[in-house]
C-alpha cells in the first residue's frame, strides 16, 4: 500500500478551499448583470387559482418581469418529471398528474409556486411580490394518508380519483400465505416511518443565463447530478437542446437526495433569464427548503414475521402505506417499491416474501428520496419485527438473529436480489464484543440504581447499493440506465485528469479518486485533478446517489485507467524498441520483462503525444482513454449496529450512551472518508429516531417550518461512535467496492427504538421517539408492571 | 426585512426622544429577537434605534446585597461575571444556558425581559428573586412588570435602563429546553430568602412567566424536594405544542421544580 | 442608505448601504467574501459565524450598521498568508468537514471557544459549545475531535512542543 493509494487515509484534497472560506458554491457565484428571483408560494395546501393579477408587482421600480404558469404554457414549456414507471397489481400505469414548475389552475401544497418575481434585488422582488393579487377558492386539503383514499376526500389529480398513485405488489402471496397458515408464531407490528426532511446545510440554488449571440443556456444549480438535469431539463421540459443548454453544479453542500431531482424553481430560472435578457438567481431560505425541498420516508406499514416452534423465519408480510406528496418528484415513484420491498429479506434466510405498496397523493410537500431511500424503511421493518418476534419467544435477540442469519452465498431472495457474498456473523460476533454485550446486565442495574433505564438495541442492515445494472432497472420501468461513465487524460508531462460521472458533495472525490489513480499508476495525488459536476466538460455521467460512486464510478475509471495502460505498454514498446508482449507496468513504471530498461508513467505519456517513435498509422498518439461502466449486480454492504441508551423516566429524556458499528463494506479506498460517512449517516438515522419529524396540521400547514421546530441533530445529542469493519470483497465489480455512504442512516433508527423499547420493559414507542412520547410510553410501562 | 431608517442614540434621553417622536419606531438591543423577528417579515418598525451605543448602559455592580445588571449587558457578561457568580450563582448559570455563546455575545437581559417571550428564561430570574426593573420613568417591581405572553408594564417609549436583583441565601434555575428551539420548554427558578420562598416557572404557561404559589407553600415550610411530593401543576393553561402537551408541561414544572431544588441545597 | 466603516480582516472599509443589510449580505455581497456562509432564517445554523471585536456572532443576526468602528473576522481573515491557523489545520487533520458548508462558521465558533474555555477542552464541553453550529455531514464526531486537537494547538508554544 503506498501512502497515497488504495487503502490509505489520505488528508482530503478538496479541504484547503473550505477551511480557508474559498469553496464556491452557487450562492456565491455573481453573474454579471444576475437579478433575482422570488417565488410566490401558495399559502394554501389546495385551492384553486380564480385569478392572478401581477400588474402592480410588474410596476414596481425595479422589477424586470413576473412570470406565471400562463407564460410557461404560452412558451410550450413542458412539466417536471418523474423517471420511474411504476405498474399497479392490475397492471395499470402509475397515475403521474401534470407538474407544472409553475401552478396553472390550481395549487396543491403550501409552498406550491405561484409565480416567480424576477427584480434589481432580492428585497424588491419580495416586496413586489406582496402586490401579486391571487384570488383562491379554497378546497377540501387531504393530509391525512389514510384519509385520502377513503370516501368522499378531495381529488388532488384528476388522473387518480381515489389519489391513489399505484397499488403495487412484489413477491409471492399464495406462497406466504400458506407459510403463514403452518406457522406457530406471528409476530405482528404497526409502523410509521415519520417524514422528513433532508437538510442539507447548503439550501438550494440556481442561476440561469441566456446568451443570446449562440443560442445557449447555462444554468449554475446545487445538483447531485448535472448531466441528469441536463437530460430532463431539454428531453422533457425542452429548455433547449442538450447541446445548447450547459449545467454546472460547482461545489455542493450536502444533498442526502434532495439534490438529486429536478425541480421547479432551476426550471424557472433557466427559461426565464432568456425571457428576461439577463441572469436570473434565486437562493432558497431555509424555510423555502422545508416548504418546497422534497421530503422523505413518510410511510405507514403493517408488518408481520411468520416463525416456526423453533424461532425460524418462514414467511414476511408487509403493507405499506407511502406518502408521495402532492406531485411525483423525479424518482418519487421507485422509492417505495423498487428500493424498499426488495430489502425486506434483510440478513435473514426468509423462504417467502409478499409486500404491498399503495402510493398516495396528499396535499403536502413531494417525498422523493432521502439518504438510504427505501432502504431505511425496509430496515426499520425488518428489525423493529426481528427484534419484536424474539422478545415474543424469549430469545436472545442476537443468538435469534444469528439462527436465522443467511450463510450461504450467493443467496436469492424471494424479493429480486441475490446477494453476492456476506459474512453477518462476523460483524455481529464483533459488534458485541465491542459492545460489551456481557457486561450489559451490570450496566443496567447500575443505571437502575440511580433511576435511570438502560436499554440495548440491535440493527442488522443490508442495503442495496452501486445502483444499477441498467438492463435490470429498465425492466423494473426506470427510465435511465444508471451506469456510470470516466474519462481519464494523461496528460504530457504524466500529470493525468480524471473526468467523472459522480457528483461530489461531501465525499471527498477529489481525494478518493486521485488515491485509485494513484494506485494504478504509481504517481503522486498531487499529480491527480478530478474534473466533475460540469457538463461541457464531462461528457454524461448519472450522478452520486444510492451509494453508487465508488461501486460505479470509480469502477468506470478503473476501467479507462486499464485502457490508458495498455495504451501506454504500447508506446512503451515503442520506445524501448521491445514487443508489447514483454512490457510490464508496475509502480508507475513500464519495463521490459527481464531487462532493467524501463520508462516511468510520465515519460511514456511524453512519447504518446510527441510520437517520434512511432508511426500514427500503426498507434494513435496520445493518452486518453474514456470507459462507461455498467455494474453485473447491486452491491450488498452490511453490518450490525448497538445503540445503548439511558432514558431518565421522569422526563423521558434518552441519552445515548454508546454506539458500535460494524460495517462490512468490501474493499475501502479511503477509511477515513468511509468512517467520516458512517457518522454522519449514524447521526441522520438517530435524527430520524429521536429528534426529527415533518408535521403537517390538519389544514396542511407544515408546523416544523424552521429550525425552531424541525429539531436536526446537534453535537450535544450525540455521543463519539466506536466505528470497526469486517471485509468481504465484493465480487461484482474490479475494486471490490461496495459503497458506505448510506449505511448509518439505515442502520440507525431501528437501533435506537429497539433499545429504548428495551429500557421500557419492550413498550413500542414510535418515531421521532421524543421526550414527551417516552415519558408516556415509560408511563404506561410503569402502570402495566405496576398491574401485574 | 422591510425597510426602515437607522437611528443611533448616544444617550438614553435621546433614545427616548427619537421613540417619542415615531410610534412605528423599535428599539435594537442586541437584535437577537427583533432581527429574525423582522427577517420574516413579522415585525415592520419604519425606524430602528441602536441603543448599542448609549453610554452606560451596560455593566455590573453589586449594591450592598443587590446585583445591578445594566439593560445592554451581554448574556455572555452575566455568565461570566465574577459579581454575578458570587452573589447569584444561578442567576450566571442561566445566562449561561440562554441560546448558544454566540447569541449570549449579543443577546442582553434588557431586551430579554422587555421581549417577555414565554419561553424566555430571564424572566423566571426575575420573578423568583423579586427584581426590580428600573426604566427610565420608573421603578417596577417584577411581581408587577410582566403581564403575560409578550406583555410587560413598559408604556410607550419606555426604556428599561437596568435590574436590579436582591440576592438569595438558596437559588437555583432547573431548564428542560424545547429540543428543537433550545429555549426553555420548561424552566423552573427558585430562589429561597430567610423564610420566603419564590418559584417562578417559564416555558410552561400560555400566560407566559408565572410563580407557582402551590409549590411555594409547601416550600415555605420546608425547603426540600420532598415537600413537593403531591403538589402537582395543572395542565389547565398550559402550551400545547408539537413538543408537548399541556400535561406533559404540567408535569415537567413539577420535576423541574424538584431538581431545581435539589440543585439549590446543593445536593 | 447609512455609512458605516469598519475594519474586516485587518483592512478598512467604508461603505453607504441600506440599513436592512444584515453582517452576513455586507460581507458576502458587498466585500464578496463569500466563505461566511447562510443556512437558516431563524439565527440557529451558525455557518454565518464572524468574530466582531474578538467575539463570535452570528452575522446573519448583526447589521451591518451595527458594527460601525468594530473590527470583523471573517474565516478568511484566520489563516496568515499560506499558512493555516492552527484550528483550520486540525479539521483538515481529523476530517472535520465534508461538504464544507457549514465548516467556515465551526471554525469560526471554535477559535471563539478556546478563546474563553482555553486549550483543553474535553468532549462534554465541546459539544455543549458547538450548540449553535449544526452539521448535517459529519455527525460531529470527528469535529469534536478536531476542536480538541486544535485547542491543544492554539497554546502558545504548542507549535514548538509539536516540533520536538
Ligand atoms: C438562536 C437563538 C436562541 C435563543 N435562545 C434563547 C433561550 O434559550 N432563552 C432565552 O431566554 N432567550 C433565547 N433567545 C433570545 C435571546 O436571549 C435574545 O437575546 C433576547 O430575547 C432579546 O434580547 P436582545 O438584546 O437581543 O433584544 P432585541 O432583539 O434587540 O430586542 C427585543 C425587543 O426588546 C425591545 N428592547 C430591547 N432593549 C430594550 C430596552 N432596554 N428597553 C425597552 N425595550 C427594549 C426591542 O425593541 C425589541 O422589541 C435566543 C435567541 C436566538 C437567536
Ligand atoms: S445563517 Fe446565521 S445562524 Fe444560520
Ligand atoms: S460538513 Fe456539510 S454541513 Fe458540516
Amino acid at each position: 500500500m503506498s501512502n497515497t493509494g488504495i487503502g490509505a487515509p489520505v488528508r482530503r484534497k478538496e479541504d484547503f478551499r473550505f477551511i480557508t472560506g474559498q469553496g464556491r458554491y452557487t450562492d456565491d457565484i455573481e453573474r454579471p448583470g444576475q437579478t433575482h428571483a422570488y417565488f410566490l408560494r401558495s399559502p394554501h395546501a389546495h385551492a384553486t387559482i380564480k385569478k392572478l393579477d401581477v400588474s402592480a408587482a410588474l410596476a414596481t421600480p425595479g422589477v424586470v418581469g413576473v412570470l406565471t404558469g400562463d407564460d410557461l404554457a404560452k412558451d410550450g414549456v413542458g412539466g417536471l418529471i418523474c423517471g420511474w414507471m411504476i405498474h399497479s397489481k392490475d397492471g395499470s400505469p402509475m397515475k403521474a398528474g401534470a407538474h407544472p414548475a409553475l401552478a396553472q389552475g390550481k395549487v396543491r401544497y403550501v409552498g406550491d409556486h405561484v409565480a416567480v418575481v424576477i427584480a434589481e434585488t432580492l428585497a424588491i422582488a419580495k416586496d413586489a411580490a406582496e402586490k401579486i393579487a391571487v384570488d383562491y377558492e379554497t378546497l377540501a386539503p387531504v393530509v391525512d394518508m389514510n384519509a385520502a383514499t377513503g370516501k368522499g376526500a378531495a381529488v388532488i389529480h384528476d388522473v387518480a380519483p381515489d389519489n391513489r398513485v399505484y397499488d403495487w405488489h412484489l413477491g409471492d402471496k399464495t406462497a406466504t400465505d400458506a407459510a403463514f397458515a403452518k406457522a406457530k408464531h406471528v409476530t405482528k407490528l404497526d409502523l410509521v416511518n415519520n417524514r422528513l426532511v433532508p437538510n442539507p446545510m447548503e439550501t438550494r440554488a440556481a442561476i440561469g443565463e441566456y446568451d443570446a449571440g449562440n443560442d445557449a443556456f447555462t444554468l449554475y444549480t446545487t445538483s447531485q447530478n448535472p448531466h441528469v438535469a441536463r437530460l430532463v431539463l431539454s428531453a422533457f421540459i425542452g429548455i433547449a437542446p442538450e447541446h445548447k443548454l450547459r449545467v454546472i453544479a460547482p461545489d455542493v453542500g450536502g444533498g442526502f437526495g434532495s439534490k438529486i431531482f429536478i425541480y421547479a424553481e432551476e426550471t424557472v430560472c433557466v427559461w426565464a433569464a432568456k425571457k428576461v435578457g439577463r441572469p436570473v438567481k434565486w437562493t432558497s431560505d431555509r424555510t423555502e427548503a422545508f416548504l418546497s425541498d422534497a421530503h422523505g420516508r413518510d410511510h405507514l406499514t403493517h408488518a408481520e414475521l411468520a416463525l416456526d416452534d423453533k424461532g425460524k423465519m418462514l414467511a414476511m408480510r408487509v403493507h405499506t402505506k407511502a406518502n408521495l406528496g402532492a406531485y411525483l418528484s423525479t424518482f418519487s415513484s421507485c422509492v417505495p417499491t423498487y428500493l424498499y420491498a426488495p430489502l425486506l429479506s434483510g440478513q435473514y434466510d426468509i423462504p417467502a416474501i409478499y409486500c404491498e405498496v399503495e402510493g398516495i397523493y396528499t396535499n403536502t410537500a413531494p417525498v422523493d428520496a432521502y439518504r438510504g431511500a427505501g432502504r431505511p424503511e425496509a430496515t426499520f421493518v425488518v428489525e423493529r419485527l426481528v427484534e419484536v418476534a424474539a422478545r415474543e419467544i424469549g430469545q436472545d435477540p442476537a443468538a435469534f438473529r444469528r439462527k436465522n442469519f443467511i450463510r450461504k452465498f450467493p443467496h436469492q431472495t424471494p424479493v429480486i436480489m441475490a446477494y453476492d457474498v456476506g459474512d453477518y456473523a462476523a460483524s455481529l460476533d464483533k459488534a458485541l464484543d465491542l459492545i460489551d454485550y456481557k457486561g450489559l446486565g451490570r450496566r443496567k442495574r447500575d443505571s437502575a440504581r440511580k433511576g435511570k433505564l438502560r436499554g440495548l438495541g440491535f440493527s442488522a442492515y443490508i442495503e442495496a447499493c452501486g445502483i444499477a445494472p441498467s438492463a435490470a432497472v429498465g425492466s423494473l420501468g426506470a427510465g435511465v440506465g444508471l451506469w456510470e461513465s470516466a474519462e481519464v487524460r494523461g496528460n504530457p508531462v504524466g500529470t493525468v485528469e480524471v473526468l467523472t460521472g459522480s457528483h461530489s458533495h461531501g465525499q471527498g472525490h477529489e481525494t478518493t479518486f486521485a488515491q485509485l489513480v494513484s494506485d494504478r499508476l504509481g504517481i503522486s495525488i498531487d499529480q491527480v485533478a478530478i474534473v466533475h459536476g460540469d457538463t461541457d466538460k464531462v461528457q454524461f455521467g448519472m450522478g452520486t446517489y444510492g451509494s453508487r460512486s465508488g461501486a460505479v464510478g470509480m469502477s468506470a475509471i478503473a476501467k479507462a485507467l486499464d485502457k490508458v495502460i495498455a495504451k501506454g505498454k504500447k508506446v512503451a514498446a515503442y520506445a524501448l524498441e521491445a514487443s508489447e508482449g514483454d512490457i510490464e507496468f508496475k509502480d508507475g513504471r513500464f519495463s521490459v520483462a527481464g531487462t532493467d530498461k524501463s520508462l516511468a508513467f510520465g515519460e511514456v505519456a511524453l512519447q504518446a503525444y510527441i510520437a517520434h517513435k512511432f508511426s500514427g498509422q500503426e498507434l494513435e498518439p496520445g493518452l486518453k482513454e474514456g470507459a462507461f461502466y455498467d455494474p453485473t449486480n447491486f452491491t450488498f454492504p452490511s453490518g450490525v449496529h448497538v445503540c445503548e441508551v439511558e432514558i431518565d423516566p421522569e422526563t423521558g429524556v434518552t441519552k445515548i450512551d454508546r454506539w458500535v458499528a460494524v460495517d462490512d463494506f468490501g474493499v475501502v479506498i479511503n477509511p477515513m472518508i468511509v468512517e467520516g460517512q458512517v457518522h454522519g449517516g449514524i447521526a441522520q438515522g438517530v435524527g430520524q429516531a429521536l429528534l426529527e419529524g415533518a408535521h403537517y396540521d390538519a389544514s396542511g400547514q407544515l408546523v416544523t417550518a424552521s429550525y425552531m421546530d424541525y429539531c436536526m441533530p446537534r453535537a450535544d445529542d450525540l455521543p463519539s461512535f466506536r466505528v470497526d469493519h469486517t471485509t468481504t470483497p465484493c465480487p461484482s465489480n474490479p475494486l471490490g467496492i461496495k459503497g458506505c455512504g448510506e449505511a448509518g442512516a439505515i442502520a440507525a433508527p431501528p437501533a435506537v427504538i429497539n433499545a429504548i423499547t428495551d429500557a421500557l420493559g419492550h413498550e413500542d414507542v414510535a418515531m421521532p421517539a421524543t421526550p414527551q412520547a417516552v415519558w408516556r410510553a415509560a408511563q404506561k410501562a410503569a402502570r402495566l408492571a405496576a398491574a401485574e | 426585512m422591510y425597510a426602515f431608517t437607522y437611528q443611533r442614540a448616544k444617550t438614553v434621553r435621546q433614545a427616548a426622544g427619537l421613540l417619542a417622536k415615531n410610534a412605528d419606531a423599535k428599539l435594537l438591543a442586541g437584535g437577537q429577537t427583533l432581527l429574525p423577528t423582522m427577517k420574516q417579515r413579522l415585525a415592520s418598525p419604519s425606524a430602528v434605534i441602536d441603543l448599542g451605543k448609549v453610554e452606560g448602559l451596560a455593566g455590573i455592580e453589586r449594591k450592598g446585597r443587590t446585583v445591578v445588571i445594566g439593560a445592554m449587558t451581554k448574556h455572555s457578561d452575566v455568565a461570566t461575571s465574577a459579581i454575578v457568580r458570587e452573589a447569584i450563582p444561578a442567576l450566571a448559570a442561566l445566562a449561561d444556558g440562554i441560546g448558544d455563546p454566540a447569541v449570549r455575545n449579543r443577546g442582553t437581559i434588557g431586551g430579554s425581559v422587555a421581549n417577555n417571550d414565554p419561553s424566555a428564561d430571564y424572566p423566571a430570574a426575575c420573578l423568583a428573586l423579586g427584581a426590580t426593573i428600573v426604566t427610565n420613568k420608573r421603578k417596577i417591581p417584577a411581581d408587577a412588570f410582566f403581564q403575560g405572553m409578550f406583555a410587560t408594564a413598559l408604556d410607550e417609549g419606555e426604556i428599561i435602563v437596568k435590574i436590579a436583583f436582591p440576592a438569595a441565601s438558596k437559588a437555583s434555575y432547573a431548564k428542560f429546553p424545547n429540543p428543537a428551539s433550545r429555549y426553555a420548554m420548561v424552566g423552573v427558578f427558585v430562589a429561597k430568602r430567610g423564610s420566603d420562598v419564590r418559584v417562578a416557572v417559564t416555558g410552561a404557561s400560555s400566560d407566559g412567566v408565572f410563580r407557582w404559589s402551590a409549590a411555594e407553600e409547601a416550600l415555605r415550610a420546608r425547603f426540600n424536594p420532598k415537600s413537593l411530593e403531591g403538589v402537582s401543576a395543572k395542565a389547565d393553561g398550559m402550551i400545547a405544542d408539537i413538543h408537548g402537551s399541556a400535561e406533559y408541561r404540567a408535569h415537567l414544572v413539577g420535576v423541574m421544580t424538584k431538581r431545581a431544588v435539589t440543585a439549590a441545597l446543593g445536593k | 442608505m447609512t455609512t458605516v466603516t469598519m475594519t474586516v480582516n485587518g483592512k478598512s472599509v467604508t461603505a453607504n448601504v441600506d440599513p436592512r443589510t444584515l453582517l452576513a449580505q455586507f460581507v458576502r455581497e458587498h466585500l464578496r467574501l463569500t466563505g461566511t456562509h447562510v443556512g437558516c432564517d431563524t439565527s440557529q445554523c451558525g455557518a454565518c459565524v464572524v468574530h466582531v471585536d474578538g467575539r463570535a456572532v452570528k452575522s446573519c443576526t448583526t447589521l451591518a450598521v451595527s458594527c460601525d468602528g468594530a473590527a470583523v473576522t471573517t474565516i478568511e481573515g484566520l489563516a496568515n498568508g499560506a499558512e493555516l491557523h492552527p484550528m483550520q489545520a486540525a479539521f483538515r487533520e481529523h476530517h472535520g468537514l465534508q461538504c464544507g458548508f457549514c465548516t467556515p462558521g465551526m471554525i469560526m465558533a471554535a477559535v471563539d471557544i478556546v478563546n474563553r474555555k482555553g486549550h483543553v477542552l474535553d468532549e462534554h464541553t465541546i459539544r455543549e459549545e458547538l450548540e449553535g453550529n449544526i452539521c448535517r455531514c459529519t455527525g460531529y464526531h470527528n469535529i469534536v475531535k478536531a476542536v480538541e486537537a486544535g485547542a491543544r494547538a492554539m497554546a502558545p508554544g504548542a507549535a514548538a512542543i509539536a516540533a520536538e
